[in-house]
């Protein structure tokens, strides 16, 4: 995963709540076994049917900052939502509340997802509503977005901002704890259940 | 400290515990499916690692998978090769799997059930929300992404931050004809759509206990559409009544360890939870979607609402935004919407009692004649006992179909589609645009529902029907 320290690019305001990963990228894509070039399916059904929907706007195509609405990436627990949208060129999502498996994929995917306020949503949106070009800046390092004149802090666990700030893969972090692993198995009661052997009917 | 029965399963399963960092979670059963699983498989091969317990993981094919011509090669290409993809990484892999065709094949969230792997106090994972399902046992049982899969896979564990708690109580005596399904579906109108999010959910009162475990399972099931982390059920005589006998439920002396252990996973006395709700089972009443998440329902006596009537603007918005998809006016009677198609199955609905349920309603009468119903069992097994109890014959004498066992069109990964502007009654868990083809709009109902929905064309509760039958029956001529 790439590490993240700090993005400024334009934002895309997406007036919708509860975004569900199905709008993100509908199940037909998924079909795929690679882990990149989801871009094609990213919010499809709404490019293609609403004319006037925000990224088929040419003033939001190039945003890399995706400012929605409440309870952002319900649903489905697919990760491609999160490819989808690092392969459509975002790097950081801004909603006032995340579905929780969503917003857990993105941190294993390098996409950044901040969470703020409502009222500090609703702002972002009329600024880059009001001037599409505003740039915002993201930064991880510091906890917060800038735009224009306005900064506004944001809360992020200090072990996830670690992670994401070095860029860092948690198989190998985990697998420094081998020895906990090990422990903790050779204590589990030996009736537990087991798929194998393929046990008959 | 008193605990909740989800503090219990986290706590017994915790490897390391630092302070600044998540917990390390030991994973007991780690169910996979084709859909979520092949990059994660790709990244072990890039980093030359194994998978750590073959013998904790189980796989199936479930999304993909036609329910016609099922022996057969699949016809789309890339199904196909998805299909052959994961069929390779078990092989080198070394992890059991229940292809197309096969007896323990199935929906995965059927088959761990089924086959005795899900029991109760495990932690289980897959690539797959609706994981939550698996809580019915008193499992703390979750989904995850992708790179999670990976993670499982290689190490047998997964970090995690300790949820919050939630209670849903539901006390009394569920009214006739009211389902599981509809007591969910009350439950997520009622907290929204991502209402639960951080939190486990436990489902407790006198309404749950009184549940078998295929209805417990069914409210599980959803937990995910209001957000939560997982869902959970106290285990109970009616879990331990389902469990024994079945294959890989413990035998002789550890069946009796086991059933000690499991008995002592109930919420403490004076254990805290963070939200609590309550619902009194006894006002429910058959429940159905109206709008686009699975939070926007209403009982099916009521009318579609009118986003004027919605004070916030984020939530008047999504309605506007729903009832322009689903193409619905304000004020219509929801028991005057007519459907192009009735979906019988899924992870939600798509077990035996589920059928049998359905099939009662539609034994000896026929389908509306411009309805068509899929019939698709959540697995072979169910699939099997349908058909030895002769339901498959009711089904197909009403005019239904009867498919092959699979996710089928809850979610369309396979042929079986809506097409643009087709409405269904669905007993699946999810109404998002598009969910079951391009354009679709979906309804989501209880297999009661469905079947009364069947027979009518449009949405109907089973109480409805008596009363259509008893309005259309000929007058017997008395004093004969």
């Amino acid at each position: 995963m790439d590490a993240f320290t700090t993005h400024t690019g334009t934002a895309a305001p997406l007036r919708r709540s509860a975004v569900d990963t199905d709008q993100i990228i509908p199940a037909e894509y998924l079909k795929r076994i690679t882990r990149t070039g989801f871009e094609d399916g990213l919010f499809v059904a709404w490019r293609t049917n609403e004319p006037d929907f925000v990224l088929n706007q040419p003033q939001y195509a190039d945003a890399t900052v995706l400012v929605a609405g409440p309870d952002f990436g319900t649903g489905s627990s697919r990760e491609h939502a999160c490819w989808a949208l690092l392969d459509g060129g975002f790097r950081v999502v801004i909603s006032s509340r995340f579905a929780d498996i969503f917003k857990n994929n993105s941190t294993k995917s390098g996409l950044l997802t901040v969470v703020l306020p409502q009222a500090d949503v609703e702002a972002l949106w009329q600024a880059v509503e009001a001037d599409p070009t505003t740039p915002v800046t993201v930064d991880l390092q510091a906890r917060t977005v800038t735009y224009g004149d306005t900064t506004v802090p944001f809360e992020v666990d200090e072990y996830t901002r670690w992670r994401l700030l070095e860029g860092l893969d948690d198989v190998g972090l985990t697998e420094r704890h081998l020895a906990d692993i090990e422990t903790f198995e050779a204590q589990r009661p030996s009736w537990l259940p087991r798929a194998l052997p393929a046990l008959p009917a | 400290m008193p605990k909740t029965l989800a503090e219990k399963v986290y706590d017994a399963h915790v490897v390391r515990s630092a302070a600044g960092e998540p917990d390390l979670l030991y994973i007991d059963l780690h169910l996979v499916h084709e859909v979520t699983s092949p990059q994660a498989f790709d990244g072990l091969r890039a980093a030359g690692r194994r998978v750590r317990r073959p013998d904790l993981t189980m796989a199936t094919e479930d999304h993909n998978v036609p329910t016609l011509e099922v022996l057969k090669p699949i016809a789309d290409p890339v199904s196909r090769a998805q299909v052959e993809a994961l069929r390779r990484n078990a092989a080198e892999f070394g992890i059991r799997l229940a292809p197309m065709g096969d007896r323990d094949q199935g929906i995965v969230h059927v088959i761990g059930p089924q086959l005795g792997l899900t029991q109760p106090g495990l932690t289980i994972v897959c690539g797959d929300s609706h994981t939550s399902t698996h809580g019915a046992f008193g499992a703390l049982a979750f989904g995850i992404g992708t790179s999670e899969v990976e993670h499982v896979l290689a190490t047998q564990t997964l970090p995690q931050y300790r949820p919050k708690q939630m209670a849903v109580t539901v006390e009394g005596e569920l009214p006739e004809g009211v389902s599981s399904k509809d007591v969910i579906l009350a439950v997520i109108a009622k907290i929204g759509t991502n209402g639960a999010a951080g939190h486990v959910i436990e489902y407790r009162g006198s309404a749950i206990e009184a549940l078998s475990m295929e209805a417990r399972m069914t409210i599980c099931n959803m937990s995910i559409e209001a957000g939560a982390r997982a869902g959970m059920i106290a285990p109970d005589e009616t879990t331990f009544a389902y469990l024994q006998g079945r294959p890989h439920a413990p035998q002789g002396a550890d069946w009796d360890a086991a059933v000690a252990y499991w008995r002592t996973l109930r919420t403490d006395e004076g254990a805290v939870f963070d939200t609590e709700v309550v619902i009194d089972a006894t006002e429910l009443s058959p429940f159905v979607t109206w709008g686009t998440n699975p939070g926007q329902g209403l009982p099916l006596t009521e009318r579609v609402p009118d986003p004027a009537d919605l004070a916030d603007d984020n939530e008047r918005r999504a309605a506007e935004q729903a009832l322009a998809y689903m193409g619905l006016t304000p004020g219509t009677p929801l028991r005057e919407i007519e459907v192009d198609t009735v979906f019988l199955g899924s992870c939600t609905n798509g077990r035996i009692e589920d059928l049998r349920t359905a099939a009662e309603l539609l034994r000896g009468k026929r389908i509306d004649a411009n309805t068509r119903m899929l019939v698709v069992p959540g697995s072979i097994g169910v699939k099997a006992q349908a058909e030895a109890e002769g339901l498959d014959r009711v089904f197909t004498e009403a005019g239904a179909e009867w498919r092959g066992a699979g996710c089928s069109m809850c979610l369309g990964m396979n042929p079986d589609q809506l097409k643009p502007g087709e409405r269904s009654a669905s007993t699946s868990n999810r109404n998002f645009q598009g969910r079951q083809g391009k354009g679709g709009r979906t309804h989501l109902v209880s297999p009661s529902v469905a079947a009364a929905t069947a027979l009518t064309g449009r949405l109907t509760a089973p109480a409805d029907l008596a009363e259509t039958v008893l309005a259309t029956r000929p007058t017997t001529p008395t004093g004969v």
